[in-house]
């Protein structure tokens, strides 16, 4: 974050322009499981992608790529949807 | 109706990183709706857990333009900006045709927010009104509202030996806002993503207000683990306390309808919140609790019969 600004250069109001700057807030950090995608089994519904709170699904041209760490919180809600025959997110414990 | 493939290819406008707990139903709610509108939008919020976990100065996690005033006047805000739309539109400075939707929670709307919003359906702006029911002010740390279930805990009506948690029954938005005469009302869940992007997409259409109430399962607040988001939406629904319905023009439908009507303990079971409930001293607040769910259900079935 740069260095904040004095009341006198402020804008009326709080006016927030920067709208990337929210992603210097890795809130993967907060991770007790971590979610592992199994590439070989995903069937890319997309299921895991549409419930996820956090848009930490990385979609390339509407396939499933992966999990972004950067922003997973580990929730869990994506192997919990992941259909049940397929199975393809696991929960693992995060090692320090 | 958009599929999910539809969907993908749409900008994310809620970014990650925003300070949500893990496994959030409200900003999931958030993310799906501004999936599914039609765009461009441009949105109010009161304050609330939304307006905390979004907007930490100096960071934003809408891609969208935001505008946050006070706990008590999204709907009032959101009036504000779509007259000052309709104004720049009559003189020409603006062409193009943009959305306006309010996210409040349910504090924000069904107690502190409701006589702005009420007012501003009133005055019948063309503006979608999204209320994100989490049953509980949730932000400064689960006090009861009047969204609250029956016999539910929280730090305002604590379960202990002189109150089984809530005594009152929760107030019926979506019938008070229908009874604004308004085009278009509906209620919904983030379980079922295809119904909430239908839902949005109509609203954004009518000629006016609308309003939807989303149930965004708390895992704070309700105590339950976060992986059980989707789960316990999707229960409220074939329980039929939250059932998929809404109001077009006066007439009611129900767009999903349940195969088979789960006891309301399959619901309640899973949240810390009710775990008195099943206390053999407290088994007529449970009685009364599926009572009440089957009336109101019993009611929404007449209405859509009614109604056609």
């Amino acid at each position: 974050m740069s260095k904040l600004k004095s009341w006198k250069e402020l804008p009326c109001g709080a006016i927030i322009n920067d709208l990337k700057a929210v992603l210097e807030n890795k809130t993967g950090t907060w991770r007790s499981f971590r979610p592992i995608w199994n590439k070989e089994k995903c069937i890319n519904c997309l299921t895991c992608w549409i419930y996820c709170p956090d848009a930490a699904i990385i979609l390339v041209d509407g396939k499933h790529q992966g999990i972004n760490y950067d922003y997973c919180k580990g929730c869990g809600i994506c192997a919990e949807v992941c259909p049940k025959k397929v199975q393809a997110i696991t929960m693992v414990k995060e090692e320090k | 109706m958009p599929s999910i493939k539809e969907l993908s290819r749409e900008p994310e406008l809620f970014s990650s990183g925003h300070r949500a707990c893990t496994g959030c139903g409200e900003v999931l709610a958030v993310r799906q709706v501004l999936l599914a509108a039609t765009k461009p939008v441009a949105c109010a919020m009161p304050t609330g857990c939304l307006e905390i976990v979004s907007t930490i100065y100096p960071h934003t996690a809408w891609q969208v333009p935001m505008f946050h005033s006070a706990f008590e006047n999204a709907a009032a805000t959101i009036s504000g900006m779509e007259a000052a739309y309709r104004a720049l539109k009559r003189k020409g400075k603006i062409t193009e045709e943009i959305n306006f939707i309010a996210f409040g929670g349910d504090g924000g709307t069904y107690d502190i927010g409701f006589q702005a919003l009420s007012g501003a359906v009133e005055r019948r702006h063309r503006f979608l009104y999204v209320c994100l029911d989490n049953e509980a002010y949730m932000n400064t740390g689960i006090q009861r509202s009047s969204a609250t279930p029956l016999g539910a805990h929280t730090t305002t009506s604590p379960a202990g030996k002189v109150k089984p948690g809530k005594l009152e029954w929760r107030k019926d938005i979506v019938e008070i806002m229908i009874a604004h005469d308004i085009p278009y009302a509906a209620q919904a869940t983030v379980w079922n993503w295809n119904d909430l992007a239908n839902k949005v997409r109509k609203a954004l259409s009518v000629n006016g207000p609308s309003f939807i109430n989303v149930l965004v399962p708390c895992p704070l607040g309700w105590g339950y683990h976060s992986s059980q988001t989707i789960t316990l939406s999707r229960l409220a629904v074939e329980t039929c306390f939250w059932p998929l319905y809404e109001c077009e023009n006066h007439k009611y439908r129900l767009n999903y309808t349940p195969k088979e009507k789960l006891p309301i303990t399959e619901w309640l079971k899973l949240q810390d919140r009710f775990r008195h409930l099943f206390r053999e001293e407290n088994k007529h607040l449970l009685n009364a609790f599926q009572e009440e769910v089957d009336r109101r259900w019993e009611l929404l079935n007449r209405k859509i019969k009614c109604s056609q």
